[in-house]
């Protein structure tokens, strides 16, 4: 086995190795060296451990019995003096020397710490650990007064929990703007007024020259001469990479140990990650962009092919309470940028977005930063945003006036008839946090989901200084457990996960046998995942899908048989009729996607009719391919330049009884005249002179929204293989009971045309699609055939008492 | 006046499959029977006490509870509860087994 040696045991390194192990979990042999004694801790969460928040229990990541099951060697409490790169072996400060066949050096950063006088003295710190952030804690139990130098991310953070541990705070800055990296002066300033509210004292414009006092600190002296007193000195100005180890042993390094797009230092073998390497001149500091890296070079190094790292763009949340801001890209005007801009001082609201060439390339938002997720999206895609407006105005119907003012009878979620008093009463009794519990406790939102920017506001507004804006966003599948999609698709991968049994057993969900969100969803995850291998979950699946047919509010059932492209026969008619007649079926209605709909029929009517029918089901309940619907085209039309008929049965019969996160309707005209409505068709297709259009992401219902031109076309064949390749992205990426509307919103049609644009993507994906269509069987004959079936889901069972 | 407690007997246990629901009309009322992973058997009503009803036996079951296949109420098998947010009550049966076999006790 090959030797894997980490030095450094923070964030970005043992998220590596998590990857690595998720990779290849028997290809290393893996030690790691901690410098501090602890195992993986989060350290994002240090504001929070000094704001009173959480203890240091709760933010280790990685438990030290995680290292025990992976079989990782971890040395806590040591560091490496020297790494030998051509012996390949590091050599530690008690002297311990290991051999290494890779090394990844994840050693993060240090404190900037000022070179001034006085810098040595008890009481000045910086805070970057664990270790800070207790000493920090004990000295606000005696003493009373601190200086944090530094008014960016870090130093107002540890102001505020300095604050909240009763201590008086000043806070030094060396520049006239607060955070003047991600912000511009009226936010800015618009910070500094609410932080001075909640009772910091800024000095601005101050350069610290010398640390007073004995052995232990008692004051500042700044440049001007002036003196400030102070029993504890925090100095958050800013970190450096720890590269002490890497430069004395011959690896290049400039502000941080320079890494290629590979995470490979200028030694073979050797790897940096995290805030101690620098990435075509950027060192990182947050921590989405370090899991990045983290990423490819557990690729890298388990030798696999991987996608390079080409940088990060970053947002910025600053996690204070009573502060609502974000900040990401650009902030300042070039002569080229545009601003779009809402500044509300009476409110406090201020928001700007900067944009070069239709682009979205800068964001601040202060006061309000509900947009910022949609607006940070459209900045890392590149969105071209003419025509798109970019703030909501004060008068559209989803902003309708504040949570605070809202009265308690006032209606917010419309679908399911959930007021405000509702929405708090759930919040209070129940000790909810996010969103997602709030929209399972209440419905709020569960409908068309156009409240929940709102639900959110009143969440917020109810909690007050406990609410925590990212981790109520989180939307976990169901309240039965905390884990998202991605989480649980790359679960399911990595665990080898077949059953939804040993899925909610595994991944320890909450609520032994699921409920009606996730049951599903998992049975979707693993039908995609393992294609033609896994065997389907009937009794996973609601009742539509389960009974192949529609349930009616009276608990009668619908029947609608297949009827390729909407074209029958007159044979077909006949037996309709007969059906209809001999069950005496109380409706019988042309549907909207041009087939016949038999409305009223009991549940124990259904196998016989379908046996009478003899023909395959429409699925017209499902979560797949409904119906294409065709006009009637070249064959008849003296407008049609293609066959719409031809190519809407062939495709109706490639693609039916495919699971799809959602209902998936197709739509082909022979002309742009459109009469089969293509254009609000999650697949349209639209013949033109020479060739076909084809139109995605169309959506007729709810969220009414028309296609977007995917792509033009020449052939049958092309047009098969395009929407192979679409449809099995479509169904490998989106979160199940995701429209293709809405997943196309979400991952950007650039993106989606990036994808197909490559001819072996393609290919594979259609691969994948064929296996899995090759499972499918038809359920009405099914259902025909097996008295087992017959028996459970169709029978009514009668008995008679008393007679 | 005779006493009207009635025993019926409606299933062979062993032929109830595990997490489904069965519908059986008594007369005029129709109940749904289910038998849970742990084996345990319940009967309620099969009519969801939704203002516009429907049926209960062909929902999805989870532990004790069934969630109701129309509008997605979760509603305990033991005592009929229909669970927050939404308010309600179904009628319960209780159910006896004997020798392999399920009775339903009407009152």
């Amino acid at each position: 086995m090959k030797k894997l040696v980490m030095i450094g045991n923070g964030m970005a390194g043992v998220r590596t190795i998590e990857e690595i192990l998720k990779l290849a979990p028997e290809q290393f042999e893996i030690t790691i060296f901690g410098q501090e004694p602890h195992p993986n801790y989060n350290r994002i969460k240090l504001s929070n451990i000094l704001q009173g928040d959480t203890s240091f229990d709760e933010i280790i990541i990685n438990p030290l019995d995680w290292y025990k099951e992976n079989n990782i060697q971890l040395f806590t409490g040591e560091a490496i003096v020297k790494i030998d790169v051509e012996g390949k072996r590091v050599i530690s400060d008690q002297g311990r020397e290991v051999d290494f066949d890779e090394l990844i050096i994840a050693t993060g950063s240090n404190s900037f710490i000022l070179p001034i006088p006085g810098a040595e003295k008890i009481g000045v710190t910086g805070f970057r650990d664990i270790h800070d952030c207790e000493m920090m804690i004990k000295s606000a139990e005696q003493y009373k007064k601190a200086v944090v130098i530094g008014g960016g991310l870090l130093g107002l953070e540890a102001a505020r929990g300095l604050l909240n541990l009763g201590m008086k705070v000043d806070v030094v800055h060396l520049m006239p703007n607060l955070m003047e990296r991600q912000l511009d002066s009226i936010a800015s300033s618009l910070l500094k007024a609410e932080l001075e509210s909640q009772g910091m004292n800024f000095l601005m414009e101050k350069e610290t020259v010398e640390i007073l006092g004995g052995e232990r600190v008692t004051g500042l002296r700044f440049k001007d001469g002036s003196e400030v007193e102070a029993d504890l000195v925090v100095m958050a100005i800013g970190i450096k990479s720890n590269t002490k180890a890497a430069k004395s042993s011959g690896i290049y390094v400039n502000r941080g140990i320079v890494v290629n797009d590979f995470m490979e230092t200028s030694v073979p073998s050797v790897y940096a990650v995290g805030e101690c390497a620098e990435h075509r001149e950027i060192v990182y500091g947050l921590v989405a962009p370090l899991y990045e890296q983290g990423k490819v070079l557990a690729n890298r190094i388990c030798g696999l092919t991987a996608e390079p790292y080409t940088g990060s763009v970053t947002g910025t949340q600053l996690k204070v309470a009573g502060v609502d801001l974000f900040s990401a890209g650009e902030i300042f005007d070039d002569g080229q940028t545009k601003s779009i801009m809402v500044y509300n001082e009476f409110e406090g609201i201020y928001k700007r977005v900067l944009t070069r060439n239709n682009r979205i390339v800068g964001i601040v938002m202060y006061g309000d930063t509900k947009e910022s997720t949609k607006l940070f999206r459209m900045l890392t895609k590149k969105e071209d945003i003419t025509g798109t407006s970019i703030f909501q105005t004060e008068c559209s119907a989803e902003s309708g006036g504040d949570a605070a003012s809202m009265p308690n009878d006032e209606l917010v979620c419309g679908c399911n008839g959930v007021t405000k008093g509702a929405i708090v009463e759930a919040i209070k009794t129940q000790g909810l946090t996010t969103l997602d519990q709030v929209s399972h406790c209440t419905n709020a939102g569960r409908s068309c989901g156009r409240c929940k920017p709102m639900v959110s506001q009143i969440l917020a507004h109810t909690l007050g200084d406990q609410f925590d804006a990212a981790a109520s966003q989180k939307t976990s599948i169901c309240g039965c457990t905390t884990i998202s999609r991605e989480e649980l698709v790359e679960e399911i991968k990595a665990k080898g996960l077949t059953s939804v049994k040993e899925v909610m057993n595994v991944l320890e969900w909450n609520n032994e046998e699921g409920c009606t969100k996730c049951r599903p969803a998992i049975n979707y995850y693993l039908g995609m995942i393992y294609m033609d291998e896994y065997k389907d979950e009937r009794d996973s699946r609601l009742v539509n899908e389960k009974m192949h047919a529609n349930i009616q509010k009276d608990g009668t059932y619908s029947v609608v048989p297949r009827m390729y492209g909407g074209v029958t026969t007159a044979a077909d008619l006949k037996k309709i009729a007969e059906v209809a007649e001999k069950y005496n079926i109380p409706l019988v209605k042309l549907t909207g996607g041009q087939r016949i709909g038999l409305f009223g029929v009991k549940k124990e009517d259904l196998p016989g009719m379908w046996e009478e029918l003899d023909m395959p089901s429409g699925y017209a309940y499902g979560k797949t391919l409904r119906t294409v619907k065709t006009c009637v085209g070249a064959q008849y039309c003296r407008y049609g330049t293609q066959d719409s008929m031809a190519l809407g049965i062939e495709l109706e019969k490639k693609f039916e009884r495919l699971d799809t996160p959602h209902k998936v309707k197709m739509g082909v005209s022979a002309c742009p005249r459109n009469c089969s409505e293509a254009g609000i068709k999650d697949i349209g297709f639209v013949g033109i002179d020479g060739g076909w259009e084809i139109y995605v992401a169309g959506n007729g219902g709810v969220d009414l929204r028309p296609g977007d031109l995917l792509c033009t076309v020449k052939t049958t064949e092309e047009v098969m293989e395009v929407t192979g390749a679409y449809l099995q992205y479509y169904r490998e990426t989106a979160n199940y009971l995701e429209r293709t509307s809405k997943w196309v919103e979400r991952v950007g049609l650039e993106h989606v045309r990036e994808v197909l644009a490559n001819e072996e993507t393609r290919k594979a994906l259609n691969e994948r699609m064929d296996k899995t269509l090759k499972k499918y069987s038809e359920p009405w004959n099914e259902a025909i055939q097996s008295e087992e079936i017959k028996d459970k889901y169709y029978t009514k069972h009668t008995v008679k008492v008393g007679e | 006046m005779l006493q009207t407690i009635t025993r019926i007997p409606v299933a062979h246990y062993s032929n109830v499959k595990m997490r489904s629901g069965y519908s059986i009309k008594i007369d005029n009322k129709e109940i749904a029977l289910f038998k849970l992973t742990n084996g345990k058997v319940y009967a309620i009503e099969n009519r969801s006490p939704h203002p516009k009803g429907g049926v209960l036996s062909e929902g999805l079951i989870s532990g004790e509870y069934v969630y109701c296949p129309v509008y997605d109420w979760k509603i305990s098998l033991a005592d009929g509860k229909v669970q927050s947010p939404d308010v309600g009550q179904v009628r319960t049966f209780k159910v006896e087994l004997e020798n392999d076999i399920i009775f339903i006790i009407l009152e």
